[in-house]
């Protein structure tokens, strides 16, 4: 018996979910009694960090059969490998590459799937995780009969923690199919943590009335390493591009501090961001029902407001 | 081409939402259910636009649940799908109803299986991947994008941080984001013609998911926000660092 991490990556590097998520085996290893081993299909220079984070094998396969994401190739080497190690569960991270390996996992390896889960493996009455259901605004638990199990991985809830040394990746026999997806170009903005990673997200709205205005934005996140992202009309409208745009459209995001500038909050934006750990909205619309779902509220003009809680943070970080 | 879109009812986005059953069920009293939006404004409709760029072929609608299914089924054709199926069975869980289409796919021959990126209840986005890896075919997720010429698609698809242009031939399956195509709305017309087209009713295949909702509860409520007056930026930045710990 053992766990078994499909751990991502990208542009020669593990993805900062491999981490979060083998820290999860790890804590779900010690719930079931076993041990949890990662797999990393692809290029990545750091596979054997992951022994750090409790992984006590690393099996790295880096054919180039293997180095664009294709859902039906690294599903079935994925079920390859679990198989011979004997895993009773398979993990991977709830992201875009991740949601789409579950359900080929589960008919594989004939196993029950949950996706998103957002709790650790409890054992009472049988095997059970909670996800969040209908966009945030419940929470399901799931029970799983089937003795091998599927779960991807909620991103930014487990933090990833070391708790031991690297290890030496090793092979793995394996028969790679022929990819039936060809990747022609991948286009990432480089420079910046991508919005579903970012721990602290900057993020305005039709509230900052022109794209020209969005250089205070900006600013606000340089000042603390912050990612930008935007409300649907913004992204609509042109002003920013479409892979900023967070909410149920666009993307769902859970960061520690997500600062909402000039966004009244509907409920199709909430339904994207109401994971977030800390809310704070700067809304000069004091009725704005975003201030019902935030930690801090600040009443303002932003064209006002942003400037000095920038000064504020620069001044704090030089004190 | 042979489309094949398929289709959720899922309570309407501003539902409020309640449980029954000592917490084990969903409440649907009262609840408005709609046709699942990814589903809608996007599977469906660039489905349709496809057809209409070749000037051939057909899009069948399918789902899987019970007869109150139908009114939601009919939306679909009135927007222009040419026939529907529904699978007379409670979508208990994802694999269950990834299993009723591919099995109803296999036999059919679709070109491309058409399907929202997640629905907007269960937020699974997991029935896309199950109905590919059943029906052996392969699976581009989260789809912006899609031309098809011949047997080739070409699709751009988001990715974390940006997106990725990807080709693939005939058959597929595809889930659908926004961008790959705008809403439609059903016009008199259409709805008038809806009635009349084909609606069939067929009976479930059995298939076990091996996973089931024991307990829903509501998150606990935030704590009331606390506001700092805009002149005071300072006292902001000390209750993020010292109290929320974010900076």
């Amino acid at each position: 018996m053992a766990i078994l991490v499909y751990a991502s990556s990208a542009e020669g590097k593990l993805k900062k979910s491999a981490f979060e998520v083998v820290t999860y085996g790890k804590k779900a290893a010690a719930i079931l009694g076993c041990e949890v081993h990662a797999l990393v299909l692809g290029a990545a220079e750091d596979a054997g960090k992951l022994g750090e984070y409790g992984a006590a094998k690393v099996f790295h396969l880096s054919d180039a059969g293997l180095e664009n994401f294709d859902s039906q190739t690294h599903a079935n080497v994925t079920a390859q490998v679990a198989d011979k190690i004997g895993a009773t569960l398979v993990l991977c991270a709830h992201d875009s590459f991740g949601k789409s390996l579950v359900g080929r996992l589960a008919v594989r390896l004939n196993a029950g799937a949950v996706s998103g889960a957002n709790s650790l493996p409890s054992m009472d009455g049988g095997f059970a995780v909670n996800k969040n259901v209908f966009s945030g605004k419940a929470i399901a638990t799931y029970t799983i009969s089937s003795d091998k199990r599927v779960i991807s991985v909620m991103g930014n809830t487990f933090p990833p923690e070391v708790v031991g040394n690297a290890v030496q990746p090793e092979s793995i026999d394996v028969t790679i199919p022929a990819n039936r997806v060809r990747v022609k170009e991948v286009k990432t903005v480089k420079g910046t943590v991508p919005l579903p990673e970012a721990e602290l997200v900057v993020s305005a709205g039709r509230g900052v009335k022109a794209s020209e205005n969005w250089g205070i934005i900006e600013e606000l996140a340089n000042t603390i390493s912050a990612t930008t992202a935007c409300s649907r009309p913004v992204a609509d409208m042109g002003w920013r591009p479409h892979h900023e745009h967070v909410g149920q459209t666009g993307v769902a995001i859970r960061p520690n501090l997500y600062i909402a500038i000039g966004i009244s909050g509907a409920i199709q934006h909430l339904a994207g961001v109401n994971q977030s750990k800390t809310i704070v909205v700067i809304n000069k619309d004091p009725e704005a029902p975003f201030f019902k779902a935030a930690d801090y509220g600040v009443v303002g003009d932003l064209f006002d407001v942003v400037p000095k809680l920038t000064a504020a943070i620069k001044k704090h970080q030089s004190s | 081409m042979k489309l094949l879109v398929c289709v959720s009812k899922t309570p309407d986005t501003t539902t409020k939402i309640s449980f029954t059953d000592n917490d084990t069920n969903f409440n649907t009293q009262g609840v408005q259910f709609i046709m699942n939006p990814y589903d809608e404004w996007y599977a469906l409709v660039r489905a349709l636009e496809l057809k209409e760029q070749l000037g051939s072929g057909t899009v069948t609608l399918i789902n899987i649940g019970p007869a109150d299914n139908d009114t939601v089924i009919r939306k679909g054709l009135a927007i222009g799908a040419d026939d529907a199926v529904r699978i007379d069975a409670d979508p208990s869980n994802s694999f269950f109803v990834a299993k009723q289409i591919a099995e109803y796919a296999k036999a059919q021959s679709y070109d491309i299986i058409f399907l929202g990126k997640e629905t907007i209840d269960y937020n699974g986005a997991e029935v896309g991947s199950v109905v590919a890896e059943l029906v052996d075919m392969p699976f581009i997720s989260f789809a912006t994008h899609l031309e098809v010429s011949g047997n080739t698609a070409t699709v751009t698809r988001d990715i974390e941080g940006g997106s990725e242009v990807l080709e693939v031939d005939t058959p597929f399956v595809i889930s659908a984001a926004k961008g790959l195509a705008e809403q439609r709305i059903p016009n008199m017309r259409g709805i008038m013609m809806a009635k009349r087209k084909p609606l069939n009713v067929v009976t479930p295949v059995e298939a076990d998911g091996m996973v089931s909702v024991t307990k829903y509860e509501l998150p606990t409520g935030k704590t009331a926000c606390k506001y700092v007056d805009a002149d005071n930026m300072d006292e902001l930045v000390s209750l993020l660092h010292n109290e929320a710990k974010v900076i």
